[in-house]
């Protein structure tokens, strides 16, 4: 690198829906700030990208990747690996990367079940019971399709991660102060956190963020969202809807909860949780007001699908990772 | 033959006021039962953060036993029911990851009832013999992907000093 | 000997379509396969889901149209709990779409299709951008695409919560309303964003109507197909992205079906191909016949032109008059030149931007009433709007407390799957022809022809934006590369 070039700049997609690439184009002006400090040398979305620049960059040439999506074939794995290679920061960038996100819930059935229900279901033609192939002979020679893995990994298990940034997607503010440190780490004005840091992101749970009131009280019976007159004021758990909150990393401003919906957990395990279920198991087991196993259980009847609950968005990062049936039949 | 029967690997939590004593009372009184249980000793059932069963099971444990003192009997006034409602969420949960509830048990056990401790380990046992081995744990942490685990792409070596 | 073309994604590995052309001894295009490299598994993993969860997950297909599968949830899973939401509510929930139709089209417009028609399809890849368009017809354009953008995004966040994956649709309606200050700052927003519809309208007229390269361009049979087309009708046959029934009009321009969401089934089936991850929606009725147009194959389109087509107008007068300007150029209903969308497309943003002041006005808007408690014992339900890429549709089925058994998606872009290849077939097979030297703009030209869909398959196969660069591969008979031509939308 020359002394007055600009370090280079990626950021790429895996299996992902697109919102982190929203998100970051929902900064608006701060874009000019990436672009004044950078060289964008890989970034499909916004540009002409390169790939086989890229491939031709000596290794740990590009300073800074942003990547999002998880690792759900073989495709994903490629390109991860690529810019693991290329990149001296590499940036899980948003749920999908950091622990799976909602894609991440496949894992609980095997990869095989996941195609022949997309290709079986009640408005499917499919007498013949014909699935997808990666390698196809049609007439006139072969035709392949990428590889479906029996899970879908987050970035950190497949590749070296030197950052997480959570949120589903990151909201923009905090993508805005990650560019602003960023910047200011360039100019020498600061430093980089330590390796393995969450950045983008506070440090507690959503419930400190969060402004309604709680009286510390259990609860008797847990209720859905749509069966409940909603106290504006008043904590929405203690309100009987399972909201995820106290598992959750700040860093939204509480954004769903104060639009009078639960919070889902899109951020993520907060600051030293290992096993975002586990913690949230904990928090729900606190507010249960019986002592009495079949009232308990009864009161549970009120979370129908534990499960999606506790793993919404970090089943694939989880101690579990994937449900039995995908283990037992990749 | 032997080499067929499988022998399961179980993790059991005890309370330092009762049921590690229970474990030791089985100890000293000579009672048998099968060497497949480890024990872990915590201060109280309710120390037990629901994050130690996942990581047993991921780490390769068929079967998570949790022991407390009889409800009304905490040395610590009503950890154990905490105990217990994480107990029923925590068997819920893996009930939608496929695996069998009854991997996970709660047995209430007093420092007297060292012979209930070791018949219920004993049963606990056979139980998981019976549904068969979790395979988390063997494959290093991953599905098996052609038997083998993905390899890991470190970061490269000696990265550029970040400009000035 | 065949040879073969391949247009790739750019990298050949981000998993955003795949195209194959494979050229006979002549050197003509003897066959071009259009694959979807992805799958999620939406329909396996959300069985099991409680189905109020469905607004928030499915939200997680697209995160370029995150809103339409949030009202699409919403709406089937108020139809699984039989319940209607009050007035108030379905405004609001209308309000944040037109909004986010405004943004969406916008972003399509000047960052995607723009730069083909304001730089030129055979303008130097470097320039034909956004950045090239800005360049060409002036700074202030930037400026109000990126207050289009935020406008919309503004809106949703008040009604939604959220930028983007809004949060707020639950079974029955909502669970906030707006304020008075909150309705008159989307008023506001809402009169600009007319003033914008108009501004690009006029835009349009000027830069691409008053050229006539382009008007034969768009008129010429390069992209032209004639197909049955599908939009959302109100009561009164005009297009509504939010409610309605679902209308179909055959290559003639006659009404094949109008059906209720409900009965989507017994119109609609999905053809399977087993070279790709996406399958192939068509018209019972009419059946499968292969990729070919036409009165005999059910292949349907579903794209702002589509829901033109099928519908008799526009439930607002700005956009009723381009709707009819529109069609007296065309030369009549129904237009089935496919590039003559990005006008189309126009035109409903103009109407959404109207719908969006005409909702901000109701007196009601602002009314606490946004949710009826469900009562019922849920069921099934069928949710479906249009998408600004095509009719989505979501049907699920439930046991007794709400959880999922059986999830079917529809979504936007696999409605035009076989549309768009064979959209693709025919600009490779009028363009590369034998002895002809494949160049960048032709391949562009070959891009022209899917651009015009928006396709998104982020949304149909849960991966990928509304973009699609491409890197082009040519083969000798060995399969070798002999050149490689990239390109990027």
């Amino acid at each position: 690198m020359t002394a007055n070039a600009k370090p280079k700049f990626a950021m790429y997609w895996a299996a992902s829906c697109g919102g982190c690439e929203i998100a970051v184009l929902n900064i608006h002006e701060k874009i000019l700030d990436v672009d004044a400090n950078f060289e964008v040398v890989f970034w499909p979305v916004a540009m002409d990208a390169k790939y086989k620049d890229v491939e031709a960059m000596e290794d740990g040439s590009i300073l800074l990747t942003l990547f999002n999506g998880g690792i759900r074939n073989d495709e994903n794995e490629h390109v991860a690996r690529l810019l693991r290679r290329k990149s001296q920061l590499l940036v899980a960038f948003g749920s999908c990367a950091c622990e799976g996100c909602i894609p991440g819930l496949a894992n609980l059935s095997p990869a095989g079940e996941i195609v022949h229900t997309a290709f079986n279901t009640v408005s499917t033609d499919n007498p013949h019971s014909i699935y997808p192939r990666t390698h196809y002979d049609v007439p006139e020679g072969e035709i392949t399709i990428p590889k479906i893995f029996p899970t879908l990994r987050t970035l950190d298990q497949v590749v070296d991660v030197d950052y997480y940034m959570p949120g589903c997607p990151p909201e923009s503010h905090q993508i805005g102060a990650v560019i602003d440190l960023v910047v200011q780490v360039l100019q020498g004005k600061a430093e980089l956190p330590p390796k393995g840091s969450t950045i983008g992101a506070g440090n507690s749970t959503v419930c400190d963020e969060c402004t309604r009131k709680r009286n510390v009280k259990t609860i008797t019976a847990f209720k859905r969202i749509y069966d409940v007159e909603i106290d504006p004021e008043l904590c929405l758990l203690e309100q009987g809807v399972p909201c995820n909150g106290p598992a959750t990393r700040s860093g939204c401003n509480a954004r769903c909860v104060s639009a009078g919906a639960q919070c889902i957990g899109c951020y993520g395990p907060a600051e030293g949780v290992v096993d975002y279920g586990a913690r949230l198991i904990a928090a729900f087991a606190s507010v249960i007001d019986s002592n009495d196993p079949e009232e308990i259980e009864a009161i549970l009847d009120g979370i129908p699908d534990p499960t999606g609950q506790f793993y919404r968005f970090n089943l694939a990062g989880s101690l579990l990772k994937a449900g039995k049936p995908a283990w037992e039949k990749a | 033959m032997t080499t067929d029967i499988f022998e399961p690997t179980i993790i059991g939590f005890t309370c330092n006021w009762c049921s590690y004593r229970a474990a030791d009372l089985a100890g000293t009184a000579r009672l048998k039962y099968p060497p497949n249980i480890r024990l872990i000793r915590l201060m109280c059932s309710g120390r037990l953060d629901p994050t130690f069963v996942f990581k047993a099971l991921a780490s390769g444990a068929d079967g998570v036993m949790i022991t407390g003192c009889h409800p009304g009997e905490c040395h610590y006034l009503e950890q154990n029911y905490k105990a217990l409602r994480r107990f029923h969420l925590i068997r819920r949960t893996l009930k939608g990851f496929g695996i069998e509830p009854e991997r996970v048990k709660l047995v209430w056990a007093s420092a007297a009832e060292g012979a209930k401790f070791a018949s219920e380990t004993a049963s606990f046992i056979e139980e998981i013999r019976s549904l068969g081995p979790l395979h988390w744990g063997k494959t290093g942490g991953y599905p098996p992907y052609g038997g083998e685990p993905p390899e890991f792409e470190p970061a490269p070596e000696s990265p550029e000093e970040v400009p000035a | 000997m065949t040879q073969r073309i391949t247009i790739d994604p750019i990298t050949r590995l981000e998993g955003h379509g795949k195209i194959e052309i494979f050229l006979d001894n002549k050197g003509d295009v003897a066959n071009t396969y259009f694959q979807i490299p992805e799958l999620r598994g939406f329909e396996r993993f959300c069985v099991g889901r409680p189905v109020e969860e469905m607004p928030l997950l499915t939200n997680r297909i697209c995160g370029v149209c995150p809103e339409a599968h949030h009202m699409a949830a919403a709406k089937a899973a108020d139809a699984v709990y039989h319940v209607d939401p009050p007035r108030t509510a379905k405004m609001l929930r209308e309000l944040l779409y037109s909004a986010f139709y405004v943004t969406d089209h916008a972003t399509h417009f000047y960052a995607l299709a723009g730069p083909d028609f304001v730089m030129g399809p055979d303008a130097p890849v470097a320039e034909r951008n956004i950045l090239g368009v800005i360049h060409k017809v002036g700074l202030e354009i930037g400026g109000k695409v990126i207050n289009a953008r935020k406008a919309g995004h503004t809106v949703i966040e008040m009604i939604g919560g959220r930028k983007v994956h809004p949060c707020t649709s639950i079974p029955g309606g909502l669970t906030k309303g707006i304020t008075p200050e909150q309705r008159d700052e989307i008023l506001k927003l809402g009169q600009w964003a007319v003033e914008f519809g108009q501004f690009s309208l006029k835009l349009f007229n000027d830069i691409v109507l008053g050229n006539k390269a382009y008007v034969d361009l768009i008129l010429g049979d390069i992209y032209t197909h004639r197909t049955y087309y599908m939009g959302m009708v109100d009561e009164n046959n005009k297009i509504n992205f939010y409610d309605g029934k679902v209308r179909v009009v055959g290559p003639d321009g006659v009404e094949l079906v109008k059906y209720a969401p409900a009965d989507y089934t017994q119109h609609i089936a999905e053809h399977v191909e087993p070279w790709t991850y996406l399958k192939f929606p068509y018209l019972k009725a009419v059946g499968w016949k292969g990729f070919t147009d036409g009165k005999d194959s059910g292949v349907y389109c579903a794209t702002p032109l589509s829901r033109l087509n099928a519908a008799d107008g526009m439930a607002t007068p700005l956009a009723q008059e381009e709707y009819e300007k529109f069609y007296k150029t065309l030369g009549g209903k129904p237009v089935h030149q496919r590039l003559a969308t990005h006008w189309a497309r126009l035109i409903e943003l103009l109407y959404a931007a109207e719908r969006w002041v005409e909702l901000a006005s109701d007196p009601e808007i602002t009314s606490d009433n946004f949710h009826t408690r469900p009562t019922e014992v849920p069921t099934e339900g069928v949710g479906i709007v249009e998408a600004p890429r095509g009719t989505l549709t979501h049907h699920y089925t439930t046991d007794e407390r709400g959880v999922l058994t059986k999830v079917n998606l529809i979504v936007g872009t696999t409605n035009n799957y076989a549309p768009i290849s064979m959209s693709i077939e025919k600009a490779a097979r009028s363009l590369i022809k034998k002895g002809t030297v494949v160049t960048e703009p032709m391949l562009n030209m070959v891009e022209m022809a899917f651009r015009s869909y928006d396709p998104c398959f982020g949304c149909a196969t849960h991966s990928l934006p509304g973009q699609m660069p491409l890197q082009v591969t040519i083969r000798n008979a060995d399969g070798e590369p002999i050149e490689v031509l990239k390109q990027f939308c």
